[in-house]
């Protein structure tokens, strides 16, 4: 008896653990759809796309996370077959450097602007 | 002279906006991934259409021979006007077609290919599209040349036209 209960403790402990990893993977499944444009339609994630190249994309990410594939390695892949545009967050690269750099170094200006504006103006008066 | 500074930087500003405006919207919004880019060819496992038999990648190409490989389906207009082009470059004897059938009902693939002609070496079956993202396409039809040292060389977006095909041939002379 003492052992159909360790028995039935260890199963069901097996079949937690496993269920416990298959959610792990919907999660970061749906995290890298959601961060994955889709090519037919140009302005939706492949989360949000039902176009038959989105569905092929579900699978093939479905299918790398479990042969055991890192995040970085599926949008790498992706990379790779259809260019750093497929990937809706950009890496700083030659062709992305304004994209990154600007907001900075609009923030800079306006940093100044505001200085400029306030501090030195303040000195003037006092 | 302040007043000339900051003219300065609003002109330069403007100009900067118009610059990015102007070729923002002379550039389509449309992506289309790059087509000249040389890429291996993908390693796979695909189902032979009429065999119904597993093959290998690599049993597939062989290192000396250029291919093409194109992505097609029995629903897809497009196909049937490029269908003939490829008819006719299946007679050229440095090439090999590959078609990949690509989320197709066999059934219809079948009648297409009997109704149009076969010019395909070999057929593989992408019953789920994987295959066709495998080679980095998103849609089809989709053709890619493959050269003597199985690198994928060039990739034709849509049905392929008289003028793609004097190019092919130009290539694999």
């Amino acid at each position: 008896m003492k052992v159909l209960k360790i028995f039935i403790i260890l199963f069901l402990v097996a079949n937690f653990s496993e269920l416990k990893s298959a959610e792990t993977n919907d999660i970061l499944k749906n995290k890298i759809l959601k961060n994955i444009r889709c090519l037919i339609c140009q302005g939706q994630s492949v989360y949000d796309s039902e176009s038959e190249f989105a569905s092929s994309i579900k699978l093939i990410v479905d299918r790398k996370i479990n042969e055991g594939l890192k995040e970085k390695q599926i949008y790498q892949f992706l990379r790779e077959k259809y260019g750093d545009w497929v990937i809706f967050d950009p890496k700083l690269n030659k062709n992305t450097y304004v994209l990154w750099l600007l907001p900075l170094l609009l923030f800079l200006f306006g940093g100044a602007i505001i200085y400029k504006k306030i501090i030195l103006n303040k000195n003037n008066k006092i | 002279m302040k007043n000339k500074f900051s003219l300065f930087v609003i002109v330069i500003f403007l100009s900067f906006c118009f610059v990015i405006f102007y070729k923002g919207l002379n550039t389509p919004n449309n992506y289309t991934p790059k087509v000249n880019e040389k890429k291996n060819i993908p390693t796979f496992k695909a189902k032979d259409f009429y065999s119904n038999n597993y093959v290998n990648s690599d049993n597939i190409f062989e290192e000396n021979t250029f291919y093409i490989v194109n992505i097609w389906a029995s629903w897809c207009v497009p196909c049937r006007t490029e269908h003939p082009l490829l008819m006719q470059l299946s007679k050229n004897q440095s090439i090999k077609l590959i078609g990949l059938n690509y989320r197709d009902n066999f059934n219809n693939a079948k009648k297409f290919i009997n109704d149009l002609g076969n010019p395909y070496s070999r057929i593989l079956i992408d019953k789920d599209g994987t295959l066709g993202v495998e080679f980095g396409a998103y849609g089809v039809p989709e053709t890619f040349l493959i050269d003597k040292n199985k690198d994928i060389i060039k990739k034709f977006v849509g049905p392929i036209n008289q003028e793609i095909v004097n190019e092919i041939k130009l290539i694999i002379k």
